[in-house]
Protein backbone atom coordinates (compact mmCIF):
# COMPACT_ATOMS: atom_id res chain seq x y z
CA UNK A 1 0.00 0.00 0.00
CA UNK A 2 1.71 3.20 -1.09
CA UNK A 3 2.28 5.79 1.72
CA UNK A 4 1.88 9.73 1.38
CA UNK A 5 4.17 11.31 3.58
CA UNK A 6 3.59 14.65 5.04
CA UNK A 7 6.43 17.71 5.16
CA UNK A 8 5.43 20.64 7.06
CA UNK A 9 6.85 24.47 7.15
CA UNK A 10 10.72 24.72 7.47
CA UNK A 11 10.43 20.97 7.12
CA UNK A 12 12.07 17.93 4.62
CA UNK A 13 11.74 14.24 3.96
CA UNK A 14 12.55 11.48 1.05
CA UNK A 15 10.40 8.74 -0.21
CA UNK A 16 10.65 6.10 -2.59
CA UNK A 17 8.90 3.53 -4.32
CA UNK A 18 4.85 3.62 -4.83
CA UNK A 19 5.25 6.20 -1.60
CA UNK A 20 4.64 10.04 -2.30
CA UNK A 21 4.83 13.21 -0.10
CA UNK A 22 3.37 16.13 0.52
CA UNK A 23 2.95 19.35 1.85
CA UNK A 24 -0.18 21.16 2.37
CA UNK A 25 -0.48 25.01 2.36
CA UNK A 26 2.50 26.77 1.22
CA UNK A 27 1.67 30.10 0.84
CA UNK A 28 5.00 32.45 0.42
CA UNK A 29 6.97 28.82 1.13
CA UNK A 30 8.34 27.08 -1.78
CA UNK A 31 7.48 23.46 -1.92
CA UNK A 32 11.06 22.07 -3.84
CA UNK A 33 10.91 18.36 -4.92
CA UNK A 34 13.66 16.80 -6.24
CA UNK A 35 14.36 13.21 -7.23
CA UNK A 36 16.97 10.80 -8.65
CA UNK A 37 15.32 10.12 -12.02
CA UNK A 38 17.30 6.66 -12.29
CA UNK A 39 16.62 5.41 -8.36
CA UNK A 40 13.00 6.72 -8.64
CA UNK A 41 14.08 8.08 -4.90
CA UNK A 42 12.82 11.87 -4.35
CA UNK A 43 12.30 13.79 -1.55
CA UNK A 44 10.97 17.39 -0.83
CA UNK A 45 11.50 20.39 1.49
CA UNK A 46 9.55 23.24 2.49
CA UNK A 47 11.03 26.48 2.74
CA UNK A 48 10.34 29.69 4.21
CA UNK A 49 12.68 32.22 4.07
CA UNK A 50 15.24 32.69 1.35
CA UNK A 51 18.58 33.47 3.24
CA UNK A 52 19.97 32.18 5.88
CA UNK A 53 22.81 34.56 6.61
CA UNK A 54 20.10 37.47 6.88
CA UNK A 55 18.81 36.60 10.09
CA UNK A 56 20.11 35.71 13.73
CA UNK A 57 18.19 32.50 14.56
CA UNK A 58 19.47 30.27 11.15
CA UNK A 59 19.22 26.84 13.34
CA UNK A 60 16.58 24.87 11.58
CA UNK A 61 18.43 23.92 8.13
CA UNK A 62 14.94 22.99 6.36
CA UNK A 63 13.60 26.62 6.87
CA UNK A 64 15.74 28.71 4.58
CA UNK A 65 16.22 27.62 0.65
CA UNK A 66 20.02 28.18 0.77
CA UNK A 67 20.45 25.38 3.57
CA UNK A 68 17.64 23.09 3.05
CA UNK A 69 18.14 22.68 -0.21
CA UNK A 70 21.71 21.46 0.08
CA UNK A 71 21.07 19.73 2.95
CA UNK A 72 18.29 17.72 1.23
CA UNK A 73 20.61 16.82 -2.35
CA UNK A 74 22.69 15.31 0.39
CA UNK A 75 20.45 13.33 2.46
CA UNK A 76 19.19 11.92 -1.07
CA UNK A 77 23.16 11.08 -1.57
CA UNK A 78 23.23 9.60 1.16
CA UNK A 79 20.81 7.31 -0.01
CA UNK A 80 22.69 6.08 -2.77
CA UNK A 81 21.39 9.14 -5.68
CA UNK A 82 23.83 10.49 -7.86
CA UNK A 83 23.75 14.33 -8.58
CA UNK A 84 23.99 14.26 -12.38
CA UNK A 85 20.39 11.91 -12.84
CA UNK A 86 18.38 14.69 -10.64
CA UNK A 87 16.07 16.78 -11.58
CA UNK A 88 14.17 19.24 -9.90
CA UNK A 89 9.98 20.88 -9.80
CA UNK A 90 9.46 23.50 -7.53
CA UNK A 91 5.62 25.57 -6.58
CA UNK A 92 4.93 28.14 -4.05
CA UNK A 93 6.08 31.44 -3.68
CA UNK A 94 2.98 33.30 -4.24
CA UNK A 95 2.09 37.04 -2.42
CA UNK A 96 -0.75 36.24 -0.50
CA UNK A 97 -1.65 40.17 0.99
CA UNK A 98 -1.08 42.81 -1.63
CA UNK A 99 1.14 45.07 0.95
CA UNK A 100 2.97 42.02 2.69
CA UNK A 101 6.54 43.48 2.74
CA UNK A 102 6.83 46.63 1.85
CA UNK A 103 10.18 47.27 3.48
CA UNK A 104 11.42 45.24 0.78
CA UNK A 105 11.40 45.54 -2.91
CA UNK A 106 10.55 42.25 -3.34
CA UNK A 107 7.80 39.78 -1.73
CA UNK A 108 9.21 37.14 0.54
CA UNK A 109 7.63 35.10 -1.98
CA UNK A 110 9.58 36.00 -4.97
CA UNK A 111 12.81 36.16 -3.39
CA UNK A 112 12.03 32.69 -2.40
CA UNK A 113 12.22 31.73 -5.94
CA UNK A 114 15.09 33.75 -6.61
CA UNK A 115 16.68 31.71 -3.64
CA UNK A 116 15.66 28.65 -4.76
CA UNK A 117 16.46 28.86 -8.26
CA UNK A 118 20.26 30.32 -7.34
CA UNK A 119 20.51 27.29 -4.89
CA UNK A 120 19.64 24.34 -7.77
CA UNK A 121 21.57 26.21 -10.17
CA UNK A 122 24.78 26.12 -7.71
CA UNK A 123 24.61 22.66 -7.43
CA UNK A 124 23.52 21.83 -10.87
CA UNK A 125 20.22 20.41 -11.16
CA UNK A 126 18.03 21.53 -13.83
CA UNK A 127 14.54 22.59 -12.88
CA UNK A 128 11.89 20.77 -15.18
CA UNK A 129 8.81 22.66 -13.80
CA UNK A 130 7.65 24.92 -12.16
CA UNK A 131 4.50 26.77 -10.81
CA UNK A 132 5.14 29.58 -9.09
CA UNK A 133 4.21 33.49 -7.92
CA UNK A 134 0.53 34.67 -7.96
CA UNK A 135 -1.35 35.30 -4.96
CA UNK A 136 -2.86 31.83 -4.25
CA UNK A 137 -1.86 28.84 -1.54
CA UNK A 138 -0.70 25.55 -3.17
CA UNK A 139 -1.02 22.24 -2.23
CA UNK A 140 1.36 19.46 -3.48
CA UNK A 141 1.75 16.05 -3.69
CA UNK A 142 5.28 14.40 -5.53
CA UNK A 143 5.59 10.96 -6.60
CA UNK A 144 9.00 9.89 -7.05
CA UNK A 145 8.12 6.95 -9.02
CA UNK A 146 7.78 8.96 -11.99
CA UNK A 147 8.29 12.60 -11.47
CA UNK A 148 4.58 13.37 -11.53
CA UNK A 149 4.48 16.49 -9.20
CA UNK A 150 0.31 17.56 -8.89
CA UNK A 151 -0.47 20.83 -7.34
CA UNK A 152 -3.45 21.81 -5.99
CA UNK A 153 -4.72 25.22 -5.21
CA UNK A 154 -8.21 26.87 -3.53
CA UNK A 155 -11.17 26.48 -6.59
CA UNK A 156 -8.96 25.46 -9.18
CA UNK A 157 -8.89 21.80 -11.06
CA UNK A 158 -5.64 19.81 -10.05
CA UNK A 159 -2.87 20.75 -12.02
CA UNK A 160 0.23 18.35 -12.57
CA UNK A 161 3.36 19.56 -13.71
CA UNK B 1 15.58 50.41 25.12
CA UNK B 2 14.72 46.96 26.35
CA UNK B 3 17.18 44.54 26.94
CA UNK B 4 17.11 42.25 23.94
CA UNK B 5 14.45 39.56 24.05
CA UNK B 6 15.16 36.29 23.31
CA UNK B 7 11.87 33.75 22.66
CA UNK B 8 13.78 30.81 24.14
CA UNK B 9 13.72 32.68 27.50
CA UNK B 10 10.17 33.31 27.57
CA UNK B 11 9.34 32.78 31.46
CA UNK B 12 5.89 32.29 32.94
CA UNK B 13 5.48 35.67 33.57
CA UNK B 14 5.63 37.16 30.40
CA UNK B 15 3.59 34.73 29.14
CA UNK B 16 0.95 35.28 31.55
CA UNK B 17 1.46 39.30 30.49
CA UNK B 18 1.09 38.40 27.11
CA UNK B 19 -1.73 36.31 27.61
CA UNK B 20 -3.20 39.15 29.27
CA UNK B 21 -2.90 41.96 26.61
CA UNK B 22 -4.54 39.54 24.62
CA UNK B 23 -7.24 39.40 26.83
CA UNK B 24 -7.74 42.47 27.22
CA UNK B 25 -7.45 43.27 23.47
CA UNK B 26 -10.06 40.58 22.37
CA UNK B 27 -12.34 42.15 25.12
CA UNK B 28 -12.40 45.38 23.42
CA UNK B 29 -12.87 43.64 19.99
CA UNK B 30 -15.61 41.84 21.38
CA UNK B 31 -17.31 44.57 22.30
CA UNK B 32 -16.76 45.91 18.86
CA UNK B 33 -18.26 43.03 17.29
CA UNK B 34 -21.54 42.63 19.35
CA UNK B 35 -21.90 46.66 18.84
CA UNK B 36 -21.69 45.94 15.25
CA UNK B 37 -23.60 43.05 14.87
CA UNK B 38 -26.26 44.29 17.31
CA UNK B 39 -25.94 40.45 18.84
CA UNK B 40 -24.34 38.85 22.34
CA UNK B 41 -20.92 37.45 21.23
CA UNK B 42 -18.94 35.48 23.84
CA UNK B 43 -14.89 35.11 24.32
CA UNK B 44 -12.97 32.44 25.70
CA UNK B 45 -9.67 33.08 27.43
CA UNK B 46 -7.17 33.48 24.77
CA UNK B 47 -4.70 30.99 24.82
CA UNK B 48 -0.99 31.87 24.50
CA UNK B 49 1.52 29.60 23.31
CA UNK B 50 5.03 28.74 21.08
CA UNK B 51 4.85 26.63 18.20
CA UNK B 52 7.18 25.21 16.14
CA UNK B 53 6.54 26.13 12.13
CA UNK B 54 5.35 22.40 11.51
CA UNK B 55 2.15 22.72 13.78
CA UNK B 56 1.31 26.46 12.55
CA UNK B 57 -0.92 24.96 9.69
CA UNK B 58 -3.18 22.54 12.02
CA UNK B 59 -4.13 25.07 14.50
CA UNK B 60 -7.12 26.16 12.59
CA UNK B 61 -8.24 22.56 12.61
CA UNK B 62 -5.85 21.74 9.30
CA UNK B 63 -3.94 23.58 6.74
CA UNK B 64 -6.33 22.79 4.16
CA UNK B 65 -9.02 24.59 5.81
CA UNK B 66 -10.12 27.26 3.47
CA UNK B 67 -10.05 30.23 6.03
CA UNK B 68 -11.16 33.82 5.19
CA UNK B 69 -7.49 35.83 6.80
CA UNK B 70 -7.92 39.72 7.58
CA UNK B 71 -4.13 41.11 7.86
CA UNK B 72 -2.77 44.32 8.65
CA UNK B 73 0.66 45.61 9.41
CA UNK B 74 1.12 47.74 12.58
CA UNK B 75 3.60 50.83 12.77
CA UNK B 76 4.77 52.80 15.19
CA UNK B 77 6.58 52.61 18.69
CA UNK B 78 6.20 49.24 17.99
CA UNK B 79 6.01 46.98 14.41
CA UNK B 80 4.38 43.50 13.60
CA UNK B 81 1.59 42.12 11.98
CA UNK B 82 -2.04 40.99 13.41
CA UNK B 83 -4.40 39.18 11.46
CA UNK B 84 -7.48 38.01 12.28
CA UNK B 85 -8.50 34.50 10.80
CA UNK B 86 -12.13 32.33 10.63
CA UNK B 87 -13.79 29.64 8.79
CA UNK B 88 -14.85 30.90 5.40
CA UNK B 89 -18.42 30.17 6.35
CA UNK B 90 -17.95 32.07 9.28
CA UNK B 91 -17.00 35.02 7.39
CA UNK B 92 -19.84 34.76 5.38
CA UNK B 93 -22.56 34.59 8.70
CA UNK B 94 -20.89 37.89 9.79
CA UNK B 95 -21.29 39.67 6.36
CA UNK B 96 -24.39 38.09 6.19
CA UNK B 97 -25.28 39.62 9.56
CA UNK B 98 -23.56 42.98 9.08
CA UNK B 99 -25.37 43.14 5.77
CA UNK B 100 -28.62 42.41 7.31
CA UNK B 101 -29.17 39.21 5.58
CA UNK B 102 -28.70 40.93 2.05
CA UNK B 103 -25.59 38.46 1.32
CA UNK B 104 -25.25 36.56 -1.66
CA UNK B 105 -26.39 32.75 -1.46
CA UNK B 106 -23.63 30.72 -0.73
CA UNK B 107 -20.20 30.39 -0.02
CA UNK B 108 -18.60 33.04 -2.23
CA UNK B 109 -17.92 36.80 -2.02
CA UNK B 110 -18.60 39.53 -3.73
CA UNK B 111 -16.84 43.10 -4.36
CA UNK B 112 -18.96 43.98 -1.70
CA UNK B 113 -19.04 41.77 0.61
CA UNK B 114 -15.30 41.30 0.67
CA UNK B 115 -15.26 45.27 1.41
CA UNK B 116 -17.86 44.41 4.70
CA UNK B 117 -15.34 41.72 5.79
CA UNK B 118 -12.10 43.98 5.29
CA UNK B 119 -14.31 46.95 7.36
CA UNK B 120 -15.59 43.53 10.32
CA UNK B 121 -11.48 43.32 9.75
CA UNK B 122 -10.66 46.81 10.59
CA UNK B 123 -13.12 47.56 13.22
CA UNK B 124 -12.57 44.62 15.13
CA UNK B 125 -8.57 45.00 14.91
CA UNK B 126 -9.17 48.52 15.92
CA UNK B 127 -10.63 47.33 18.83
CA UNK B 128 -7.60 45.22 19.67
CA UNK B 129 -4.66 47.13 18.65
CA UNK B 130 -6.71 50.40 20.58
CA UNK B 131 -6.57 48.36 23.91
CA UNK B 132 -3.15 47.62 23.39
CA UNK B 133 -2.30 50.76 22.98
CA UNK B 134 -3.97 52.40 25.92
CA UNK B 135 -2.23 49.84 28.11
CA UNK B 136 1.22 50.23 26.71
CA UNK B 137 0.95 53.81 26.41
CA UNK B 138 2.92 53.08 22.84
CA UNK B 139 1.73 54.55 19.62
CA UNK B 140 0.29 52.29 17.22
CA UNK B 141 -0.85 52.42 14.07
CA UNK B 142 -2.50 49.73 12.05
CA UNK B 143 -2.50 50.00 7.80
CA UNK B 144 -5.53 49.26 5.51
CA UNK B 145 -6.51 45.43 6.04
CA UNK B 146 -6.26 43.31 3.30
CA UNK B 147 -8.27 40.57 2.76
CA UNK B 148 -7.25 36.64 1.76
CA UNK B 149 -9.84 33.63 1.32
CA UNK B 150 -7.68 30.36 0.77
CA UNK B 151 -5.39 27.51 2.90
CA UNK B 152 -5.23 27.77 6.32
CA UNK B 153 -1.73 26.89 5.87
CA UNK B 154 -0.61 29.43 3.16
CA UNK B 155 -2.15 32.18 4.91
CA UNK B 156 -0.26 31.06 8.12
CA UNK B 157 2.93 31.29 6.24
CA UNK B 158 2.95 35.20 5.88
CA UNK B 159 3.18 36.15 9.56
CA UNK B 160 5.58 32.97 9.96
CA UNK B 161 8.02 34.00 7.36
CA UNK B 162 7.87 37.15 8.99
CA UNK B 163 8.79 35.62 12.51
CA UNK B 164 10.86 33.38 11.00
CA UNK B 165 13.97 35.51 11.12
CA UNK B 166 13.87 35.03 15.12
CA UNK B 167 13.42 31.67 16.00
CA UNK B 168 12.22 28.45 15.17
CA UNK B 169 8.60 28.95 16.89
CA UNK B 170 5.65 31.01 16.74
CA UNK B 171 4.65 32.96 19.72
CA UNK B 172 0.75 32.65 19.13
CA UNK B 173 -2.04 34.43 21.33
CA UNK B 174 -5.09 32.73 20.24
CA UNK B 175 -8.54 34.17 21.15
CA UNK B 176 -11.66 32.59 20.13
CA UNK B 177 -14.71 34.03 20.39
CA UNK B 178 -18.46 33.08 19.46
CA UNK B 179 -22.19 33.55 19.73
CA UNK B 180 -22.89 29.92 18.17
CA UNK B 181 -21.09 28.15 15.70
CA UNK B 182 -21.87 29.79 12.76
CA UNK B 183 -19.27 32.39 14.08
CA UNK B 184 -16.21 32.19 15.26
CA UNK B 185 -12.40 33.66 14.82
CA UNK B 186 -8.56 34.02 15.76
CA UNK B 187 -6.33 36.74 16.57
CA UNK B 188 -2.72 36.06 15.45
CA UNK B 189 -0.62 39.19 17.16
CA UNK B 190 2.74 38.92 15.81
CA UNK B 191 5.16 41.81 16.78
CA UNK B 192 8.53 41.88 15.70
CA UNK B 193 11.57 41.04 17.49
CA UNK B 194 12.53 44.37 18.96
CA UNK B 195 8.72 44.86 19.78
CA UNK B 196 8.27 42.01 22.43
CA UNK B 197 11.19 43.74 24.21
CA UNK B 198 9.14 47.17 24.24
CA UNK B 199 5.95 45.73 24.94
CA UNK B 200 6.97 43.87 28.00
CA UNK B 201 9.26 46.83 29.00
CA UNK B 202 6.29 49.47 28.91
CA UNK B 203 4.17 47.19 31.14
CA UNK B 204 7.28 47.39 33.59
CA UNK B 205 9.34 44.54 32.93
Amino acid sequence: MAQCVKVGIADMNIVSGDDSITTIGLGSCVGIAIRDTVKKIGGLVHIMLPDSKAVRSNASIAKFADTGIPELVKQLEAKGCVRRNMEAKIAGGAQMFAFQNKQELLSVGQRNIDATKAALASLGIPIKAEDCGLNHGRTVVFYPIDGRYEVKAVGQPVKTI
Amino acid sequence: MAEEFDLEKVSHEYYDVLKEIGNIGAGNATTALSQMLNTKVDMKVPQVRMMEFKEVGTTMGGEDMIVAGIYLVVEGDITGSIMFMQRKESAKNMVNKLMMGMASEGDDFSEMELSALKEIGNIITGAYLNSLSTLTGLTIYPSVPEVCIDMAGSLLSVPAAEFGAIGDGLLLIQTDFTDDDSMSGYFILVPDEDSYGKILHSLGF
